[in-house]
């Protein structure tokens, strides 16, 4: 769940045109040049315990390297920080402090991510399979894991993006829950 | 006088006697050196933290050195190593796992520990309510802590349960064990079973700490780590070998430095060992005297008699130097009476120190009067026969009477400029009057400044409790403390709301009292009932009441099955955080919970704690404050003390010497003294503390010696042999005290630093007023 807050951040990376070569050392460039900006999400988490998506929409903002924000507005107020490895949820008035680190589970999605944001192919292939299909204007990068310990909760991780900005990830876990984000840029211009 | 040795055999066997009292009385150099004997219900909780506390048993432990890979891994096995020995009953290192026990049991007996079950969570309504907010939980990061639990807990009391607990931040993590922010170090927190207030335990447990940490490090072959330990337990360890080694180190150096003086004057080793022996008899029984009043003895206690070597050699200086041109029986009849009118000024001045509530103090007033008081009796009725008829010195040579007198002679020239210049420095010292005295309890810590940082560090990185705002609430037993906690905590939640507090700690979070438990047990519906409600609460409900199931099966569980007691607790960390906040007391429990305030509040709103708790039985308790408190509260009683000591020697003089002229000669030179020696001490930036006060008060008990020698002359020159007694005992007075001065326990520091000028002040100017009195 943390990546998905995370890896719509990867819209703002793909601010370079595409106009050499598309592969994956491209894509991975284009990411790596990421510095931040800010997005609107709507989010539908499929569970097989529930006969209904639950939705959830709001805001988020990125700044590089890795300190992420993310304000839910529906269907509760919740505002979740990320500084380092140290993830804070904000509730009800409540605030909850998570290691990552101490969290094996949460600290899958977010190397995931971080290594997607920052472009670190070597880290990404370290743990997935990589495959890139689709033309410039409309992308897909699958994620697929390579260790027992990954694929125990993930199944794959699909990035979609058209042209230089993320759109949509998807993410498949192991127990058939499926999670969909859709990111839209607001331009702070 | 008929049959001497018959006195020497008592003598003896009293000092053997005294001998096994002292050899068997307990030492101690811990904080109850500060803490009152007549406490107030405030004190006896903050007394009760310091010496039992759970918070007064932590020791933080960081590993230093080499990459975070070995610092983890030794972290590991020091945390199994420490874990299989009893004298911990708690060691964390952070490590995945170590708190999963805790969560199965909060799972396991949520039903009774939420605060969210009541009658109207079951209703339909309530289900409905409980059952979309989980799942709107799913939306959120934080659920995918709960989703495993989803169809057992669809109410989310788990969420309930765990909500208080991860307000308290945790300390970060590297290579999957606890480190600094820094990632410098790696982090154990453990808890002894030892009190805090036990130095010996103490002690025990960090030699074992020590003992495994480099096992530890052997065995993973990384012997470049370093163990960094701090918490309350160690600096008691710390303040008493420091304690220790300076007693002994002292005591050595003032008697040989005493011993070299008397040497120098008398020549003769016998002499000089005769000397000693009143000293001796006098340290001993003064320590035999404490132990018997008080149970224990003070290390800093047995650091003054270094510096009572000093002043109770002075009465075998006496006999030895004014009996020889006398002899014994006229020593007895012409200068006893003035020794023995100093000593009772000495035990006059120091008699108030008894009734002080703080015991270091009262301490040290029966030791200074219980030693003066001994070395002069066994001088007296001891060392003559002792010492035998021959053990006299030559009279002083006239030429260094007249010596002295030359000098005794000039000084009473300044008389007049010494008056203006007391005039001033009282002057200044009245307008210095608010800035005199320190009212912070920690200037009489041993603790070093890099042991307080390194503590501070520690403890931040850690977010170990500091536990300084408490509100405590006391109970007649266990379930009516735990019930008198719940009464308090809601008022408690109040402030929480309106943000007055950020949170707060209490043992009804992990064992609620029996009532509540058997309350929230008897909310929980019948299994059909539950299932029929459930059903309609699940009409629209995204979870089906179908997959359900394990939910109804844990509800009926939970409302056939047993009331938690503090014993099912056993084996999980929450048995601790239990214990540490309710404890039994004499005559009953006192249950604590620790407040948390926000920490970017520049004033801490501790009023409105205080209003909102008024009326009921609950406590507001600051530790900094109270012992701010109780310290100031030392120092007005030390004053008040000081001025009872200093009026009990005038009415001691005034009935003795019967003559309000030469009262006010002989106390003179001792107020002037006591001025000069304040004023000087603030001058040069000492700040003052009561130790300083008790200092002044004995530079008049015994400086008052000096004086009543050259007032027994009256007026006139006293003669060489006088002279020269005063001259030597002076002397080793300041030996005496100059020793204190080196000691780096800052009680010991400031008693040195006072007395030792303050004797030889008082000397120079009984000369300056006192002698040529009578030539006017």
């Amino acid at each position: 769940m943390i990546l998905r807050c995370i890896a719509c951040l990867c819209l703002f990376a793909l601010s370079v045109p595409s106009h050499a070569a598309f592969n994956l050392d491209q894509l991975m460039q284009d990411l790596a040049l990421n510095k931040g900006g800010r997005a609107r999400f709507v989010e539908k988490r499929y569970m097989t315990l529930l006969d209904k998506p639950v939705v959830s929409t709001g805001e988020m903002r990125f700044t590089a390297p890795d300190r992420l924000e993310r304000r839910t507005q529906t269907p509760r107020p919740e505002t979740l920080q990320l500084d380092g490895d140290l993830l804070t949820i904000e509730r009800d008035g409540r605030k909850i402090s998570i290691d990552l680190v101490q969290q094996p589970q949460a600290r899958i999605f977010i190397d995931s991510v971080r290594s997607t944001l920052s472009g670190n192919r070597g880290a990404l292939e370290k743990d997935y399979v990589l495959r890139l299909s689709g033309t410039p204007d409309k992308w897909q990068l699958a994620l697929e894991p390579r260790k027992e310990a990954i694929a125990e909760l993930m199944l794959r991780i699909t990035v979609g993006g058209r042209g230089n900005q993320i759109r949509h990830i998807e993410y498949l876990q192991a127990d058939g829950d499926r999670v969909e984000l859709s990111i839209e840029p607001i331009s702070d211009q | 006088m008929t049959r001497p040795p018959h006195r020497i055999l008592i003598w003896f066997a009293v000092l053997l006697a005294g001998a096994v009292v002292a050899w068997n009385s307990r030492y101690s150099a811990d904080m109850s050196f500060f803490l009152p004997s007549r406490p107030s219900v405030a004190q006896q909780v903050v007394i009760d933290q310091l010496q039992s506390g759970a918070v007064s048993r932590l020791l933080m432990l960081g590993i230093e050195g080499g990459d975070a890979v070995q610092r983890a891994t030794v972290s590991r096995d020091l945390a199994a190593r420490l874990a299989r020995i009893k004298e911990f009953v708690s060691v964390e290192n952070g490590a995945a796992g170590s708190l999963d026990v805790d969560r199965g049991f909060l799972f396991r007996h949520r039903y009774l520990l939420s605060p969210a079950v009541s009658p109207q969570r079951f209703t339909i309504e309530g289900l409905r309510s409980a059952i979309a907010g989980s799942i709107d939980l799913m939306a959120s990061p934080a659920g995918i802590l709960f989703k495993p639990y989803l169809t057992r807990d669809p109410t989310g009391e788990l969420v309930q349960v765990l909500g208080g607990l991860n307000n308290v931040s945790q300390p970060r993590s590297r290579e999957g064990v606890w480190a600094s922010r820094d990632g410098a170090r790696a982090l154990l927190l453990v808890q002894t079973a030892a009190l805090g207030s036990d130095t010996d335990g103490q002690a025990r447990a960090i030699g074992l700490i020590e003992e495994q940490f480099a096992q530890a490090k052997q065995a993973a072959g990384v012997p470049q780590l370093r163990l960094a330990l701090s918490g309350p337990g160690s600096f008691a360890v710390q303040t008493r070998a420091l304690i220790r080694h300076e007693v002994m180190l002292l005591s050595l150096i003032s008697m040989l430095g005493v011993a070299a003086v008397l040497y120098f004057v008398y020549r003769s080793a016998r002499l000089v060992g005769l000397g000693l022996v009143p000293v001796f008899s006098g340290a001993l029984l003064g320590v035999v005297a404490v132990s018997m009043a008080f149970g224990v003895v003070f290390g800093v206690t047995a650091g003054f008699g270094a510096a009572l070597i000093g002043e109770a050699v002075d009465y075998s200086t006496y006999y030895f130097v004014q009996s020889g041109s006398e002899g014994t029986g006229n020593w007895c009849k012409r200068f006893w009476p003035t020794v023995r009118l100093g000593v009772l000024t000495s035990m006059a001045g120091c008699a108030p120190l008894l009734f002080s509530g703080f015991p270091g103090m009262a301490q040290l007033g029966l030791y200074a009067m219980v030693g003066v008081a001994t070395a002069a009796v066994v001088t007296r009725y001891v060392l003559p026969d002792l010492a035998g008829s021959e053990s006299h010195l030559a009279p002083m040579k006239s030429s260094s009477t007249r010596a002295a007198a030359a000098v005794f002679g000039t000084l009473r020239r300044f008389r007049w400029p010494t008056l203006a210049l007391a005039g001033a420095a009282a002057l200044y010292l009245g307008l210095q009057h608010e800035r005199l005295w320190q009212p912070d309890l920690s200037l009489l810590s041993t603790v070093s400044e890099s042991e307080v940082a390194l503590d501070a560090s520690l403890r931040a990185d850690l977010a170990a409790p500091d536990s300084r705002y408490l509100v405590v609430v006391p109970a007649a037993d266990r379930e009516s403390a735990l019930r008198a906690a719940e009464r308090t905590a809601s008022t408690l939640d109040r402030l929480v709301a309106d943000g007055v507090i950020a949170g707060y700690d209490s043992p009804t979070r992990f064992l609620p009292s029996q009532a509540v438990q058997s309350a929230r047990r008897a909310a929980l519906p019948k299994r059909d009932e539950l299932e029929r409600r459930l059903l309609a609460a699940s009409v629209e409900s995204p979870l089906a009441a179908d997959k359900l199931g394990p939910f109804l099966d844990e509800v009926e569980q939970a409302r056939q099955g047993p009331l938690l007691d503090r014993a099912d607790l056993n084996g999980t960390h929450l048995a601790l955080a239990v214990d540490a906040l309710i404890m039994p007391r004499a005559g009953g429990w006192s249950v604590l919970l620790p407040l948390h305030f926000a920490p970017d509040r520049s004033n801490t709103p501790t009023a409105s704690v205080r209003e909102a708790l008024a009326g009921s039985d609950a406590v507001f308790i600051d530790m900094k404050a109270e012992f701010d408190a109780l310290y100031s509260g030392y120092l007005r009683e030390a004053i008040r003390l000081s001025l009872a000591g200093l009026l009990a020697i005038v009415v001691l003089l005034a009935f003795a010497l019967r003559s309000p002229r030469r009262l006010a000669s002989v106390l003179l030179p001792l107020v002037l003294a006591v001025v000069f020696v304040l004023a000087g001490l603030h001058l040069l930036g000492v700040r003052l503390h009561l130790m300083h006060l008790i200092g002044l008060l004995l530079i008049v008990a015994i400086g008052s010696n000096y004086t009543l020698f050259f007032d027994s002359e009256g007026g006139a020159l006293p003669n060489g042999t006088t002279l020269k007694s005063i001259l030597i005992a002076t002397v080793t007075t300041a030996i005496g005290f100059g020793t204190l001065s080196l000691s780096s326990v800052p009680v010991l520091h400031a008693m040195g630093v006072t007395v030792a000028p303050g004797a030889i002040l008082a000397l120079l100017l009984a000369a300056m007023f006192m002698f040529g009195r009578g030539e006017r």
